[in-house]
């Protein structure tokens, strides 16, 4: 099987990898990177626990190879924070105890913060259809959508 | 150790010219297989329904992300467009919002940033959302083989679940629609378990616009998803708005014959018999909305 060399920026650090083929770009996160707050959930892109942003846009890393991330730029949850800060979407969650088992957490984190760039004021309709394809099976739902409304009014992402 | 489930092993590459994929399937037959946005391609592969050897890039290819208007020749989706990026074209949301709104109803947001059009095309699921917009909007799709191209209307090129008018050694480079009437309306609606995010269970997709030729005085276009072996159109519900007058009885009527041109199976998702009752009565308030923008 391919070993391919490739070059990609991981939460603005640039790391030149040796992925095999059939490697995700999931797998080569958690376990090339150590970066494990991207979960894998179903395999199959149902559940979104895998949701990374590439080039500013979410996709299931699950549903990705790592060597298609070649010369691309790949965000994780690991990425949000700043300087130890928490991004406003990161605060809100925890104000609104919008997490339980928090398995599903990093991936709405990305979808939420995706919505929130492209649409900075969402409706509630609007976030409803950006996190279909986050599941979670604990909170129900209805405090990550206020905890995403309460990150917009506090002026976004 | 790795995530599980992981892929299993196959070689992966990156083509950069049309004739190179075409070697290689020539090489390779049933061993390889073609990779654009990957969302089918490998949750198959995981499951063991396909095992390639060898996985071929095609989406780097010249003209394969590109979206390109005129107005004498239509629109010219490359095969690897994504859901996304269709539904978000200024020029297809203007031109041709039925293909938009059918790209926006894909699974989910971060799928469609993955999901292109050829590929729904190609898998070839009675339930692709993009097929019955693609069917009625009278698209043709763009084979590239040794011999060269040829193009294939959308309307022969399902034939069966999981299978097209493709042959072997050749692939999909674009999909061509011709341009559209000055007046014209479409809408896809959409019957799925949840409001969004889901397969569909009945997908119905119906654009119409006037023409002096047809004694209506208008032509109706009607496809459907989900509910036969193919995505198909109902050609005796179009019969039967082309030669009535549009309106509640008209709709009525052909919403009973797009009933009737519909052979479900029962399924996870539905049963049969419920499938054709949410044709018709899909098919007569996709007709009656539709009706409402062109009246």
């Amino acid at each position: 099987m391919g070993i391919h060399s490739i070059t990609v920026t991981v939460n603005g650090a640039k790391e030149r990898l040796d992925v095999p083929s059939n490697m995700t770009l999931l797998q080569m996160l958690r376990d090339k990177l150590g970066l494990t707050g991207t979960k894998n959930g179903c395999s199959a892109g149902e559940c979104g626990a895998c949701t990374v942003l590439v080039d500013g846009e979410p996709v299931n890393s699950c549903l990705m190879l790592a060597v298609e991330a070649d010369g691309r730029q790949v965000t994780t949850v690991e990425g949000l924070a700043h300087d130890d800060h928490l991004s406003a979407l990161q605060e809100a969650i925890i104000e609104h105890n919008a997490v339980q088992c928090g398995f599903c957490t990093p991936g709405m984190l990305i979808s939420a913060h995706a919505l929130l760039e492209r649409a900075p004021r969402p409706t509630e309709p609007q976030i409803r259809e950006a996190l279909v394809g986050n599941l979670c099976r604990c909170t129900g739902y209805l405090r990550i959508i206020e905890a995403v409304q309460t990150a917009a009014k506090k002026g976004g992402a | 150790m790795l995530a599980r489930p992981a892929l299993p092993s196959f070689d992966y590459v990156r083509a950069n010219t049309p004739d190179e994929v075409v070697r290689l399937l020539q090489e390779h037959g049933q061993g390889a297989r073609l990779l654009m946005g990957g969302t089918d391609l490998f949750v198959r592969m995981r499951d063991g329904v396909i095992r390639p050897q060898i996985v071929v890039d095609v989406k780097h290819l010249p003209g394969m992300r590109s979206i390109e208007y005129d107005e004498v020749t239509g629109l010219t989706v490359g095969a690897a467009v994504t859901m996304n990026q269709l539904a978000r074209h200024p020029q297809v949301q203007t031109h041709y919002p039925l293909l938009a709104e059918a790209a926006n109803s894909v699974a989910s947001y971060q799928v469609r940033n993955r999901a292109t059009l050829g590929g729904n095309l190609c898998n070839a699921s009675p339930a692709a959302d993009t097929a019955p917009a693609v069917l009625v909007l009278e698209g043709r799709l763009v084979l590239h083989s040794s011999q060269g191209e040829r193009e294939v209307a959308a309307r022969d090129f399902f034939t069966g679940p999981g299978q097209t008018a493709m042959r072997e050694n050749e692939f999909l480079k674009a999909v061509r629609l011709p341009p559209l009437p000055a007046v014209s309306a479409g809408k896809y609606l959409k019957l799925g378990r949840n409001k969004v995010g889901d397969l569909s269970i009945v997908g119905v997709a119906v654009f119409a616009f006037p023409d002096g030729t047809v004694p209506s005085g208008y032509v109706f276009r009607i496809g459907l998803a989900s509910v036969a072996p193919v995505p198909l159109r109902a050609w005796e519900a179009e019969e039967v708005l082309a030669t009535h007058s549009p309106g509640e009885e008209s709709f009525a009527l052909a919403a009973e014959k797009a009933m009737e041109a519909a052979t479900p199976i029962d399924d996870v998702r539905a049963s049969a018999a419920y499938r054709k009752a949410m044709v018709r009565a899909l098919t007569r308030r996709v007709l009656g909305s539709v009706w409402e923008v062109l009246e």
